[in-house]
């Protein structure tokens, strides 16, 4: 029985106090250890206000997170952010270092890490998202792409826990959000490490363990990505599964549930 | 009225004081026809914004020459002169919505065609205009822009650079972070602005979809150099191109890929589009 990594119970949250809508209303879900789940919504539904709450950026109105057992307060929250990264959609919003290297070196530092361990860490991280040949570079100088591979390099030399990313694949190539999310994915099996990723991207959700759907600050679905693709939805759902609907309206017979990649190929050669 | 843009073995690098990049362009030669929809993509870092900068004078070359339209930009151009080339040439930027800064969203837009000498009275009326043309209601002049959702903001920025009625549009990533429908309305927009006005319109992209979907035309960059100018469809049809220059292909064309590689069965045409792919597996009697 894993154990649960995250626990949220309850939250709501409005921005303005004087508005009756609420930007989350009674958010409850968990989410077990080395688990990859993706939270997919509108823009407006509420996604990114729910990642800044966890890593303790937002304060809940009411509710509870708990964090590897323990609630995230003002107290805690210090400690916890060692323990829960984060990855924001728009990279230029989180550079402090002069070179790629001094950036991804900031944390650590913050933490008073002894400089061979932080020189290995940073090593590490950098490899990982493929930058190396950059450690030198000015990272107001990169492109939109790089930048995001130095912002993940930079959380990911924390070595957290969990990760959460905010849409931080948006500015990258499709061959290299690719590859990166294999990287994260052996990152998971080697690691165990929790990964929560905010995307639009339904292609990548449908690769996760479990999707979890906002609309309107409630939680719309939540489950593996064969339940929640099912039903008749105004998103665009994965490839294979546009590709069914495609067929389905030239009224061909193809089987009536969702189907992944590998499943259709098959279906289709049969 | 459309305009023709030419590089002319351009180079450019940037100067932070006294230290030099490496070259950001290099010897860039390319023609990009008067009315065309250019979609141009390569790996991060290969270029891609630096060209879109070189067409307006923000990135200036350092070697060779840039026109637009009968105007040139040569390494000793002066700033005053660049300013005719930034009325023609429009840009958005990578998430454009950072660059509002104004108390509403009338003044925002009114901006730039002020600094071009419209009247204040004359730009007030092209913002109700344009606020239009991106799928909003006049009531959002007199809100503040930092009022609005993430999308909306994107569409006033992009509001901002049809008030200068550029004839040649210049866009990096204008989808990015946005929901699909949220997306896939600004690229419709920008679509018919292309179709109805006649415009040229360059637009830097990671997505293929977008590609197919919207451009005729492709530009390929590496390291700063352009590798491939082509149709959209001869891009796309030649597998050993792309994975030589790290690029991806549209969904349909990957999945296309994948059966054949699996199956040993080759489809009759080389698919862009989901409809393609549908098409294709039912003429073979597949589906």
């Amino acid at each position: 029985m894993p154990t649960p990594i995250i626990e949220v119970n309850n939250l709501i949250f409005r921005y303005d106090q004087r508005l009756e809508k609420e930007t989350l209303s009674d958010i409850s879900f968990s989410i077990d250890k080395g688990e990859w789940v993706a939270i997919v919504g509108h823009n407006g539904s509420g996604k990114s206000t729910l990642a800044q709450m966890l890593v303790g950026l937002l304060v809940p109105q009411s509710g509870r997170i708990t964090i590897a057992g323990r609630e995230l307060n003002d107290d805690t929250k210090w400690e916890l952010r060692r323990r829960i990264g984060m990855v924001f959609q728009n990279p230029d919003n989180q550079f402090i270092g002069t070179t790629v290297q001094d950036d991804v070196a900031f944390c650590l530092e913050n933490l008073n890490m002894p400089y061979d361990e932080m020189k290995t860490r940073i090593d590490e991280a950098l490899e990982m998202v493929e930058m190396s040949a950059f450690r030198e570079h000015d990272p107001s100088r990169l492109s939109g792409g790089q930048k995001q591979r130095v912002a993940i390099a930079g959380v990911l030399a924390l070595k957290p826990d969990v990760l959460v990313l905010d849409e931080a694949l948006v500015m990258l190539d499709p061959r290299s959000r690719r590859e990166l999310l294999a990287s994260l994915q052996q990152l998971r099996s080697t690691q165990n490490i929790t990964i929560i990723s905010i995307t639009h991207d339904m292609n990548e959700a449908a690769s996760a363990d479990r999707i979890l759907m906002l609309r309107e600050g409630h939680i719309e679905r939540c489950g593996p990505p064969q339940d929640v693709f099912q039903g008749e939805l105004e998103w665009e759902p994965p490839f294979a599964e546009k590709l069914r609907r495609t067929l389905l309206k030239r009224n061909r017979s193809v089987p009536n549930s969702y189907m992944t990649e590998e499943e259709m190929v098959h279906w289709l050669w049969k | 009225m459309a305009m023709e843009v030419n590089f002319e073995n351009v180079s450019a690098d940037y100067q932070l004081g006294p230290i030099r990049s490496p070259l950001v362009l290099h010897s860039v030669d390319v023609r990009i026809e008067s009315g065309s929809y250019t979609a141009v993509i390569g790996y991060t870092g290969a270029g891609k914004s630096s060209l879109l900068k070189a067409m307006n004078g923000l990135l200036l070359p350092k070697e060779g020459q840039i026109t637009v339209g009968d105007l040139v930009i040569k390494p000793d151009k002066n700033k005053h002169a660049l300013k005719s080339i930034r009325k023609r040439v429009g840009m958005v930027f990578q998430f454009p919505e950072s660059q509002l800064f104004a108390e509403t969203v009338e003044k925002d837009i009114c901006f730039g065609p002020m600094n071009f000498g419209v009247s204040k009275d004359e730009a007030k009326e092209i913002a109700k205009h344009v606020v239009e043309q991106v799928g909003l209601t006049q009531d959002i002049l007199t809100k503040s822009p930092f009022s609005l959702s993430g999308g909306q903001k994107r569409r006033i920025a992009i509001a901002g650079i049809l008030a200068m009625q550029p004839d040649i549009l210049v866009l990096d990533e204008p989808g990015a972070g946005l929901d699909p429908n949220g997306r896939k309305e600004i690229m419709d927009l920008i679509a018919s602005w292309h179709k109805d006005r006649g415009m040229t319109t360059v637009l830097v992209t990671h997505d293929m979809e977008d590609v197919v979907t919207y451009a005729d035309r492709v530009i390929v960059m590496e390291k700063g150099q352009i590798v491939l100018h082509d149709y959209v469809e001869k891009v796309f049809a030649n597998q050993q191109q792309l994975e030589k220059w790290h690029l991806d292909v549209p969904d349909a064309r990957r999945f296309q890929l994948n059966f054949e590689k699996k199956t040993g069965i080759v489809l009759p045409k080389v698919c862009l589009t989901i409809e393609d792919l549908a098409d294709a597996f039912i003429e073979v009697g597949l589906a």
